[in-house]
């Protein structure tokens, strides 16, 4: 355990948080503003993975494909909002629940049917492969932190969209008085839907930006939407802030967990139980945490008022 | 919401219970005459894929338990069935076969596994339940992924099945199925007294407003808990019964996906009526079963239809069979010249 592999192994851990916060800052907003849990926003950021290898196939040009697949997926999540989701706001959490789940299960093994189940691959750009040197003898690939610019950048962007626009005060004030907003004459139907599309937007470009260094598979959402839960549910359902807290907070304990339990435990207990019980304690790690922030506060460390 | 509809029955009060009660006497003596239909057809597949049935849907009846008359929307239920599973494949990597002794074993590891999760999910309300419950649920997958020594990713095999008092009594297929029935039969009517005793009254009350019952001074929250904890160790139940049908522990057994597919069994069926949760659970699995016939994915199929239900169809299949009891009983007050209030 040195100092460089500690670096790296932080520097991992902040790209994914960095990801998740760009899930569950998607979901929370669908949440907040909606109160809808939408449990298909991991296949969302599965399919945003698929369309941007299927586009880079189609034209061979990274930031075009990109932003086609963008486009792609958030005309996909207005269509599912309008198809599917749209009626179902009002209903209760059981009904999302299912429903959501449903489109989970066909989006999963849809893509098996049109793109085959074996894992993808989507090259990095030529410009952005390779490493850097951040110290002597410390060399880290320069996508990821070009992931790490992108989240950091679109959190800052969605501060100022939420906190310092028009519709940012809309989506505010259609949080926590959804009702009193359609009466003051703002069309509440157009705000959730453009509010879904932000998150279907969201998770497309998460799928996007992760697809080059992840195999892209069915399947590959649904462990990042756990994960996604676990963060807003820490963060405090609704909140942009907490979610960003709790992705980064989550993001760095999951990966230092993983890579230094077994050396961390070999101090206490002797090796060969340490190899057996590190990697299960590292995979419980975050969920002991959300329990322990649970049991202290049980609606998240930011909790949004009035609900 | 029961008083709305006590008032709704009221003018066929006598054709009611009756219809009630008729069902799930059809329907258990239906699932005891299977292997006498299986032996004349000589499809013993029948007699394992039945099997399988009232194994989720001892599973499925536990979790209607939360989710139709707690209001609790679990959905992590599969980890328990997991716990309980993983009970049996570890005992008899260590060479203990005995049921007698697996099986309370599989079920109390459950209900502590539920104690301990329950103590802290049950703080939160609504989505935080949901959330949570998913979430211990993974917690409970990765860690039965990283147990190395019993298997780890690839899961376990179990050398053969238990033993009952120390005969290979499990082995016989006629035996296990009906130690299988026996259980669902037991489970069913277990949690209809535990319903209608004075808990299910409190923990039915919790559900329709629980400010209201922490008012009148009952600790909805000790309640739940009980409640929860009964739940996972009949899920543990359906665990131990689950490995010893496939000789196998694996993983999967926690996934989230299982969970997700014991609530739709539940919702399927019709949440709240504890036999609707044993049809919701056949039906899931031979629409399964059916559906995979044409396509190794099935649920792209399956997706769409689930949408299709949540979107028209509220109250699943019950709620339709009791749709035609209510139009059939709705006759005989017309003929009195007593018309339904509706």
């Amino acid at each position: 355990m040195n100092a460089a592999l500690l670096i790296v192994q932080v520097l991992n851990g902040l790209q994914l948080g960095v990801l998740l916060f760009l899930i569950a800052a998607g979901l929370t907003l669908v949440f907040g503003v909606m109160n809808f849990i939408n449990l298909a926003h991991g296949v969302q950021y599965m399919l945003g993975a698929y369309l941007a290898v299927t586009f880079y196939d189609l034209t061979g040009h990274f930031l075009l494909a990109a932003a086609l697949a963008l486009v792609a997926a958030l005309v996909f999540g207005l269509l599912l909002e309008l198809l599917v989701f749209r009626h179902l706001y009002y209903r209760d959490h059981l009904d999302h629940v299912i429903a959501t789940f449903g489109i989970i299960l066909f989006l999963n093994h849809g893509v098996k049917v049109v793109w085959g189940s074996a894992p993808l691959n989507l090259p990095i750009p030529e410009a952005l492969s390779g490493s850097v040197q951040l110290a002597d003898g410390l060399l880290y690939p320069l996508w990821r932190l070009v992931i790490i610019a992108a989240g950091l950048a679109t959190a800052a962007l969605l501060y100022i969209l939420i906190g310092h626009t028009r519709l940012g005060m809309l989506i505010r004030a259609g949080a926590s008085h959804a009702a009193i907003v359609s009466v003051l004459g703002v069309n509440i139907q157009r705000l959730f839907t453009i509010v879904f599309g932000l998150g279907a937007m969201l998770a497309g470009f998460a799928g996007i930006m992760i697809a080059p260094i992840l195999s892209v598979e069915p399947g590959m959402g649904d462990t990042v939407l756990i994960l996604a839960f676990v963060v807003i549910v820490v963060g405090g359902i609704g909140s942009i802030r907490g979610a960003f807290v709790a992705a980064l907070v989550i993001g760095l304990v999951d990966t230092l967990g993983r890579s230094f339990s077994v050396d961390v435990l070999r101090l206490m207990v002797g090796p060969s139980a340490a190899r057996t019980i590190g990697p299960a304690i590292a995979s419980m790690l975050i969920y002991l945490l959300m329990a322990f922030v649970l049991y202290f506060r049980p609606t998240g460390l930011f909790p949004v008022r009035g609900r | 919401m029961s008083r709305l509809h006590d008032a709704r029955d009221t003018p066929m009060r006598l054709a009611w219970p009756l219809a009630r009660e008729i069902f799930p006497v059809v329907l258990f003596a239906a699932l005891a005459l299977i292997p006498a239909l299986a032996g004349l057809l000589g499809q013993q597949y029948v007699l394992s894929l039945f099997g399988r049935v009232m194994i989720f849907a001892i599973a499925a009846v536990s979790l209607d338990l939360l989710v139709g008359f707690g209001g609790l929307i679990s959905f992590g239920h599969a980890a328990f069935i997991g716990v309980g599973a993983y009970a049996v494949g570890i005992l008899s990597s260590h060479g203990l076969r005995e049921a007698l002794l697996s099986l309370p074993i599989a079920i109390l590891a459950s209900a502590l596994f539920a104690l301990l999760t329950g103590f802290v999910c049950l703080r939160t309300k609504g989505v935080y339940f949901i959330m949570i419950t998913l979430a211990f649920g993974q917690m409970a997958y990765f860690t039965a992924s990283s147990l190395a020594p019993y298997g780890g990713d690839d899961g376990l095999t179990i050398a053969a099945r238990n033993t009952l008092a120390g005969f290979e009594l499990l082995r016989n297929q006629w035996f296990f199925y009906y130690l299988v029935l026996g259980s669902l039969l037991g489970t069913y009517l277990f949690c209809r007294g535990l319903v209608d005793s004075r808990f299910g009254r409190v923990f039915r009350g919790a559900k329709e407003n629980a400010v209201r019952m922490q008012t009148i001074g009952f600790d909805v929250y000790r309640f739940q808990l009980t409640g929860y904890v009964i739940a996972g160790g009949l899920a543990g139940l359906a665990g131990f019964l689950l490995a010893n049908a496939t000789e196998f522990v694996s993983p999967a057994y926690m996934s989230w996906q299982l969970s997700g597919e014991l609530v739709i069994m539940v919702l399927l069926g019709g949440l709240g009526s504890l036999h609707g949760a044993i049809v919701g659970a056949a039906a899931y699995l031979f629409l399964e079963e059916w559906l995979s016939g044409f396509t190794e994915n099935w649920k792209v199929i399956f997706g769409p239809m689930l949408v299709l239900v949540v979107l028209f169809a509220h109250g699943g299949l019950m709620g339709a069979w009791n749709a035609v009891v209510q139009k059939v009983a709705q006759l005989q007050p017309f003929a009195n010249g007593a018309p339904a209030r509706d």
